[in-house]
C-alpha cells in the first residue's frame, strides 16, 4: 500500500533522512515517533506525495510517485486521509463545508452524502457544532473536524500528524478510539506522534508496529514501547 | 499544471461549492470590479470615436473622391470664351459623366458663408468655376491638364486630390488610433487582472494548501479563482459600458455637416461592438487569471 525503498530526503543541503524502507501493508497500525525536528512530518508527507524524496523510491497503492504528475498525484491523494497536526481547515467555511471539502474537490455530488455526512459528524461527536467556523472550535473539536473530513472519502490509508499535539488526555483517547475503529474497518493507519502514552494506550486496544526516526533512519522501536 | 481544454471547461462550468472556497471578500475583488468599469468606460470612447473617425473618412472619399473643379480665370471678355473651351474638352474626356458651369446664384452659394447673402457676385472679377462629374473609375488627370492648357490656358483643374487625400488619411488615421487605443485598454486591463489574480493567489496561499491537501486538481483550485475574476471583470464592464453610452448621449450633437467630434453617436451595427465590450473584458480577465493561476500553482508546488 505505501511502500519506501532506500528512501532520502536533503532540505538546505543537508540530509533530513537517509535510507528508509519500509512497507505498510494494509491494514495495518503504526506508530512513527521520534523527536522534535527527527523528520516525522517530512516522512509522512513523502508518504502523500506532498514531498519527492531526492533519493531512492516511494511507492502509493503500486505506484511510483516520482514518475507522478501534480494531478495524478491529486488523485492519488483522495484515497488518503491525512490529518495534520494543526488541522488546516478554510476558516470561511463552517465545520460542515470543511468536512465535506474532499467530496466537492473530487466532483461527487451530494446524493446520500448529506446522511453520510451527518453520520460522519454524529461518530466524531461534533453535531452541535456542525455549523461553527474552525476558529471558534476548541483543540480536540478541531482535531475531530480533521478525522472526519479526512475518512469523509473512505479513503484506503489514514495518515495522522501529531493528532493529539494540542488536545488534553481525556481528548487525545477519544481521538484514538476513532482511529482505532478505522483500523478494525480495515484502514491503513499511520501515525506520527512524540506521545508514548497514547502508543501505550493503542497497544492495549489493537495490534500495532512502532517504528522510531533516530539520526535520520527509520527503525524498529523497542519492546519498552 | 496542465491547463487544457478540458480545464477550461471545467472553469467555466458554473460549480456553487467551488466558488466558495476562495473567502468571498478582499483588496482584490474590488480593483478588478473599478479597473473593468473603467477600462470599459474608456473603452466606449475609444470605441465611438474609432467608429466617427470611419463614418468621416467614408464621408469625405465618397463625397470627394468623384468630383472636382476646373476654375477660369481670365479677364472679363474672355471669360465665357474659355468657359465654353473648357466644357468642350471636359466633355469629350473619357471618365468624365458631366461637367456644367456654376450660375451666379450657385457661386454666390459657395461664399455665402464668408461673405453674406448680399454679396455682388457680378460687380467682383470672380473666377468661373465648372463642376465636373467623374465616373467611377475617374479620369486621367495629366492628360485633361495638357489639353486643357492647349484648349483653354486659363483653365485650371483642381481634382480635390490634394486636399482630400490628407483629410481622409487623417480621419481613417484617427480610426486606426480608436482601435489601437481599444486594444491598450484591453492589454492594461489583463495587465491589472493578471496583478491582482497574482495578490489573490498569493494571500489564499493557505488555502490553495488545504485544497492540495484534500486532493484537489490544479485546474479545480485555478477555477475557483478564474471565474470569481472574470464574473468581476464582465460585471465592472457591464457597468463601465452602461455609463460610457449613457455619457455619449450627453455629447451634444453638430448636425449632420460637422465632424467626429460633435458625432460620437453610436450608429447601426456600431451597437454589435458595445454589447460586445463586457463579455470581450470578462474574457480577456478569464485567460489573464488562468495564466496567473498556472505560474502561482506551480510556484508553490
Amino acid at each position: 500500500m505505501i511502500e519506501l525503498e532506500n528512501v532520502a530526503y536533503s532540505y538546505g543541503g543537508g540530509e533530513l533522512l537517509t535510507d528508509l524502507s519500509l512497507t505498510v501493508p494494509p491494514g495495518s497500525f503504526h506508530f512513527l515517533t521520534g523527536p522534535s525536528g527527527s523528520g516525522k512530518t517530512t516522512f509522512l508527507k513523502l508518504c502523500y506525495g506532498a514531498l519527492q524524496a531526492t533519493a531512492g523510491h516511494v511507492r502509493l497503492f503500486d505506484r511510483d510517485v516520482r514518475s507522478l504528475g501534480r494531478d495524478d498525484i491529486a488523485l492519488l491523494r483522495r484515497r488518503v486521509g491525512v490529518v495534520h497536526q494543526d488541522c488546516q481547515f478554510l476558516d470561511h467555511l463552517p465545520v460542515t463545508e470543511n468536512v465535506a471539502l474532499p467530496l466537492a474537490v473530487s466532483g461527487q455530488d451530494s446524493g446520500g452524502t448529506d446522511a453520510n455526512l451527518k453520520e460522519l459528524l454524529a461518530w466524531v461527536g461534533l453535531t452541535a457544532r456542525a455549523d461553527a467556523l474552525p476558529p471558534e472550535l476548541s483543540g480536540g473539536e478541531r482535531q475531530r473536524a480533521a478525522l472526519a473530513r479526512a475518512v469523509i472519502m473512505s479513503p484506503d490509508v489514514i495518515l495522522a500528524d501529531e493528532p493529539t499535539g494540542n488536545i488534553d488526555w481525556e481528548m487525545s483517547q477519544r481521538l484514538l478510539k476513532l482511529l482505532v475503529e478505522l483500523n478494525r474497518m480495515g484502514k491503513t493507519v499511520l501515525v506520527a506522534t512524540h506521545d508514548l502514552s497514547l502508543i501505550r494506550a493503542a497497544k492495549a486496544q489493537v495490534q500495532t508496529r512502532v517504528l522510531r526516526i533516530s539520526n535520520r533512519r527509520l527503525q524498529t522501536a523497542g519492546a519498552d514501547l | 499544471m496542465k491547463l487544457g481544454l478540458g480545464a477550461g471547461a471545467q472553469m467555466l462550468r458554473f460549480d456553487e461549492k467551488a466558488d466558495r472556497v476562495v473567502p468571498p471578500t478582499g483588496f482584490t475583488a474590488r480593483l478588478t470590479l473599478f479597473s473593468a468599469f473603467a477600462m470599459a468606460f474608456l473603452a466606449v470612447f475609444a470605441l465611438a470615436l474609432s467608429l466617427a473617425a470611419g463614418r468621416v473618412a467614408e464621408r469625405w472619399g465618397d463625397e470627394l473622391a468623384q468630383s472636382s473643379t476646373v476654375r477660369i480665370s481670365a479677364p472679363a471678355g474672355e471669360v465665357a470664351r474659355q468657359t465654353e473651351a473648357a466644357l468642350r474638352v471636359l466633355r469629350t474626356t473619357p471618365g468624365i459623366v458631366d461637367a456644367r458651369a456654376l450660375t451666379d446664384e450657385e457661386q454666390r452659394a459657395l461664399l455665402t458663408p464668408w461673405f453674406g447673402a448680399d454679396l455682388p457676385v457680378e460687380d467682383l472679377p470672380l473666377p468661373q468655376l465648372i463642376d465636373i462629374e467623374e465616373t467611377p473609375e475617374g479620369y486621367d488627370a495629366a492628360g485633361l491638364r495638357l489639353r486643357l492648357a492647349a484648349e483653354a490656358p486659363a483653365a485650371v483643374l483642381d481634382d480635390h486630390a490634394r486636399w482630400r487625400k490628407p483629410l481622409t488619411r487623417a480621419a481613417s488615421r484617427m480610426r486606426w488610433l480608436g482601435w489601437a487605443a481599444i486594444l491598450l485598454i484591453g492589454a492594461a486591463t489583463a495587465s491589472m487582472v493578471t496583478l491582482a489574480a497574482n495578490a489573490s493567489l498569493a494571500a489564499n496561499a493557505q488555502v490553495i494548501a488545504v485544497l492540495r491537501l484534500v486532493g484537489a486538481t490544479d485546474a479545480y483550485i485555478a477555477s475557483a479563482f478564474v471565474r470569481r475574476f472574470a464574473l468581476r471583470a464582465l460585471g465592472g464592464a457591464a457597468g463601465g459600458t452602461l455609463i460610457g453610452v449613457g455619457a455619449l448621449f450627453l455629447v451634444p450633437s453638430g448636425g449632420d455637416d460637422t465632424g467626429f467630434l460633435t458625432d460620437l453617436s453610436i450608429q447601426g451595427w456600431g451597437w454589435l461592438w458595445v454589447l460586445l465590450i463586457p463579455p470581450v473584458f470578462g474574457l480577456v480577465a478569464f485567460f489573464a487569471t488562468r495564466f496567473a493561476a498556472k505560474r502561482v500553482l506551480e510556484e508553490l508546488a
